[in-house]
C-alpha cells in the first residue's frame, strides 16, 4: 500500500502498524515523534495504530537549531 | 548568588546557546561546554530516512542542559503551535522558544502570529519564550498573555551585527516584568557584554559560535563577555557625558599658577 511519508509517496508493506514501519526503517521510537493524519501518536500507542492506504505520516526528530 | 530565574527555575549561566550550523557534533559539544550554558536550543525537522544521521540527542546530556526546542520554520501561529506540541510529545519539558518567521530573507518575527501562538501555548501550559522584534509595546503584550520571557532581537538572525536595536531594547528592559533575553545577531562577546551591561537578563547565541574557527574557545569567550557585562551592570556603570572630567587631581601641578 502507499502512504505519504514526510510529504512524499512511499510504498510500504500492507497491514503493518506504525511501530513496525519505524522498526523496518531502523528508526528509534524514543528519538522521534510521529504524527498520523495530523494527530500526534504517543509512543505507547505506536504499536496499536495500524496504517491504511493513503495515510499521511510525519516522523520528526530534533536537529541543531538556534 | 546572582541567578537567572525563568518561570521559577534557577540558572547559574546567563548565556543560552544554539546547536545549529556547527561543522560537527564534536564542535557543538565543545562550544556548549566552553560556554557554560545550561539552556540549549534545538529545532524539529522531518527525519531523512534516506540519509540516516546520528541523533542530536545522543550528544546533549539532559541532566546538564535544559533542552529548549524552537518552532523555527513556522510561518504562522498554527504551524508554531503544531511544532510546540510535537516538542512536548518528544518528552521535553514544556519549554518552547516560540518563533514565527514568514520572511525567509530577513527572518524577522511576525508579531501578530507570534502573539496569537503565545496566547494559545500559555493556556496549554507551555513555558513560552517568544522571539520578537525589539518592540517595547509588543513585549508588553507578550507579558500580558503570560510569556516567561521576552527575547528581542539585536539584529536579524545570523548577521553578527550586534545590538542594532539598542535603544528599543533599553526600553524593553526598563519596562519588563519578566527576564529579557537578547537573541539573534550577537556576533562577538563584546555585543553580548553590551547587552548585559544594559541590564538584559541573558543572551542567546548560535551563529557566532558555530562559525568560529574554534567553537569551544569562542564559547569560553562569550561566557566571559556575558559575565563581564553582568558584573558591570550590577556594579553600576558611570553616566556618559560630553565634557571631560579629569581622573587625576587638578591641583598641585608642577608649574606656576597665575594669580587669581
Amino acid at each position: 500500500m502507499d502512504i505519504i511519508f514526510n510529504g512524499k509517496a512511499r510504498e510500504i508493506q500492507d497491514g503493518i502498524c506504525i511501530q513496525e514501519l519505524l522498526d523496518q526503517m531502523q528508526l528509534d521510537c524514543m528519538q522521534v515523534v510521529v504524527e498520523h493524519n495530523n494527530n500526534i501518536i504517543p509512543r505507547q500507542r505506536l504499536a496499536e495504530t495500524p496504517l491504511n492506504n493513503g495515510d499521511a505520516l510525519e516522523v520528526i526528530h530534533f536537529v541543531g537549531g538556534g | 548568588m546572582d541567578e537567572l530565574i525563568i518561570a521559577g527555575r534557577s540558572f547559574n549561566s546567563r548565556l543560552m546557546v544554539g546547536t545549529g550550523k556547527f561543522a560537527s557534533n564534536e564542535a557543538m559539544v565543545a562550544s556548549m561546554e566552553g560556554s557554560g550554558s545550561e539552556i540549549v536550543t534545538v529545532a524539529l525537522r522531518r527525519v531523512d530516512v534516506d540519509n540516516p544521521q546520528d541523533s542530536l540527542l545522543n550528544h546533549i546530556d539532559p541532566k546538564r542542559y535544559l533542552l529548549l526546542p524552537n518552532t523555527s520554520g513556522a510561518r504562522d501561529a498554527e504551524e508554531a503551535i503544531r511544532l510546540a506540541r510535537i516538542a512536548r510529545a518528544a518528552g521535553c519539558e514544556p519549554w518552547i522558544k516560540l518563533e514565527v518567521t514568514p520572511d525567509p530573507y530577513y527572518l524577522l518575527p511576525d508579531p501578530i502570529e507570534t502573539l496569537k501562538a503565545a496566547e494559545v501555548l500559555v493556556k496549554e501550559g507551555f513555558i513560552v519564550l517568544p522571539y520578537i522584534n525589539a518592540d517595547p509595546v509588543l513585549a508588553k503584550h507578550m507579558q500580558e498573555v503570560g510569556t516567561a520571557t521576552v527575547m528581542p532581537l539585536g539584529a536579524p538572525i545570523g548577521t553578527n551585527k550586534g545590538l542594532r536595536t539598542r535603544d528599543n531594547i533599553a526600553i524593553i528592559i526598563e519596562q519588563a516584568i519578566v527576564p529579557v533575553v537578547v537573541d539573534a545577531g550577537l556576533g562577538a562577546p563584546s555585543h553580548a557584554a553590551e547587552a548585559m551591561e544594559m541590564g538584559a537578563d541573558a543572551v542567546l547565541v548560535n551563529t557566532a559560535l558555530a562559525v568560529a574557527r574554534d567553537p569551544g574557545a569562542m564559547g569560553v569567550a562569550f561566557k566571559k563577555g556575558v559575565e563581564a557585562g553582568r558584573e558591570a551592570y550590577l556594579a553600576g556603570l558611570g553616566k556618559q557625558q560630553d565634557k571631560a572630567e579629569a581622573s587625576s587631581p587638578l591641583t598641585g601641578f608642577l608649574r606656576s599658577e597665575p594669580n587669581r
